[in-house]
């Protein structure tokens, strides 16, 4: 029995042994070329495939083959801070819908999206940020005497399909009926025309929408925000590095005024002045 | 399968099938009987009819029904404000099928019509020989043997319209398609489980519909 129990004893040490010196290995391995983690691609490949929306003005705006905006310059900062030239970027539209997706399944390999940060998303993606904090609000008529959310009831409302905002109005305001188009471009004509009575989402896009030279002087954003959207960047659940390494860069953008020179060259145009990025507000990335 | 197990999901993919169903029925019968009416149209012997008709195959048989249904919304209800339902659903709904009628009615209107040209043409002669009017003749004995011979492909056009009418989800009726887009949205690692879902429930609906429109057709069909 004895020597029984000692020789177990010597197998079990020789093989932890191996054991951990094969971890070691691949540990270091894995610390060097990175094969995880956008951090290690952007150093292994420098470049990076990052998704943005395409058709919301002074955030995320196609134009052509080039995308600009607020999102696009935040992630040009992101990029930059981890190696990648802005010409190696290759951009992606995202849809509100398919951004999770996209991560998950490796799509993308960012999200810069006016992504809402929120705990049924933190169960599916990793969020660093928040870079701006958005407020849900309502778009409607410059003549429109609707006030605030309250107003809603009766009244028909555009928003996009499997959006958060859609989802607030049919969980906070279920007697406001609600259209749901696929993008919020589709529900601008519908509040010129009269058929919807208010578009809501983030009040940061409705402005976008509303200083367009085409609906210029029509629309007005109530202003009352009823809820609070932190904007994050998303990326993929285990990136647990990638996400500490983002919210360094932000740190660091909002000390060296990079942070105010892009929104000084997107929504800053609407008169707006440059948010105080919080960085105390940054999230712990687990 | 962790997705239909949540029964709001579950009631969400219920009600999108349910959407689907009876956006098919009420296109249906519209189609049907608007094809019908196209068909004798396009038979008659009056020329502006003949024109009228073949002017709307050519027209939304090669439009895209994405665009058709899209105009229902945009055209018909935003701009020129024919609003067919106080509830949103109801009158996405009723667009939705305003949309497929007109569409689907195009290739039902064909069908019957080479229906019609499997008749023999001495059929048509000998009505008119005994004195009966045009309509006459296309009612009573020209269109009844023309239906016989079109069942199969009627079969085929209904099974086309029933997945077509997901296209109603552009316009934010949350039929099927808009559902699955909402749970996949929601639930990105189930996406392959939530697409086989409602992909089984099509071809569960429809592939019993198939062999019933084919035994049909088997048992209508004129004996020449």
């Amino acid at each position: 029995m004895r020597i029984k129990r000692v020789a177990a004893v010597a197998a079990v040490a020789a093989l932890s042994l191996a054991m951990t010196a094969c971890g070691g290995d691949s540990g270091s391995e894995s610390g060097s070329s990175g094969a995880k983690g956008i951090v290690g691609k952007a150093e292994s490949q420098k470049k990076l495939v990052i998704g943005v929306k395409a058709d919301q003005p002074g955030l995320g705006l196609q134009t052509g083959s080039q995308y600009e905006g607020f999102d696009v310059e935040i992630a040009k900062i992101i990029a930059k801070g981890l190696g990648v030239d802005a010409g190696n970027i290759e951009w992606k539209t995202t849809v509100s819908s398919n951004r999770e997706p996209f991560i998950q399944q490796g799509t993308v390999d960012l999200v810069v999206a006016t992504y809402t940060i929120n705990d049924e998303r933190k169960q599916k993606v990793n969020f660093a940020g928040p870079y701006y904090i958005a407020g849900q609000d309502l778009l409607v008529k410059a003549d429109s005497t609707l006030a605030g959310p309250e107003g809603l009831d009766g009244k028909t409302v555009c928003s996009v399909t499997g959006s958060t905002p859609a989802k607030r109005i049919q969980s906070d305001y279920p007697k406001a009926h609600l259209q749901q188009f696929d993008s919020y471009s589709k529900c601008l004509p519908q509040l010129e025309n009269g058929k919807v009575d208010a578009v809501t989402t983030d009040d940061i896009i409705l402005a976008g929408y509303a200083a367009q030279s085409q609906y210029a002087g029509k629309f007005k954003v109530v202003g009352k925000p009823f809820s609070t959207e932190p904007y994050g960047i998303g990326l993929k659940k285990d990136d647990k590095a990638g996400c500490e390494k983002i919210n360094e860069i932000l740190k660091a953008a909002a000390a060296d005024g990079s942070y105010k020179a892009a929104w000084d060259n997107t929504l800053g145009k609407s008169g707006k002045a440059a948010p105080e990025l919080d960085t105390t507000k940054l999230t712990n990335c687990s | 399968m962790h997705v239909f197990a949540d029964p709001t999901n579950f009631d969400a993919f219920l009600s999108g099938f349910l959407w689907i169903l009876k956006l098919t029925g009420a296109s249906a019968v519209f189609a049907l009987l608007l094809g019908v009416l196209l068909a004798a149209m396009r038979v008659s012997p009056v020329p502006v009819l003949r024109g009228f008709g073949a002017a709307w195959v050519n027209i939304f048989r090669n439009t895209p029904l994405t665009l058709v249904v899209f105009f229902c919304y945009f055209g018909l209800f935003s701009t020129l404000g024919l609003s067919l339902a106080e509830d949103l659903d109801l009158n996405n709904y009723w667009l939705g099928v305003i949309g497929l009628s007109v569409y689907t009615a195009a290739f039902v209107c064909e069908a019957i019509r080479s229906g019609i040209n499997t008749v023999p043409a001495g059929q048509a002669e000998a009505a008119r020989a005994i004195g009966l009017t045009f309509a006459q003749t296309l009612r009573i004995v020209v269109l009844p043997q023309a239906a016989r011979s079109v069942v199969a492909p009627l079969g085929s056009i209904l099974i086309a319209l029933c997945k077509n009418a997901t296209i109603v989800g552009t316009i934010g009726l949350m039929e099927s398609s808009n559902v699955m887009k909402d749970l996949i949205n929601s639930n990105g690692d189930a996406v392959i489980p939530i697409f086989l879902v409602f992909a089984g429930t099509f071809a569960a609906f429809l592939i019993p519909t198939g062999y019933l429109f084919g035994w049909l057709a088997n048992r209508l069909a004129v004996k020449r």
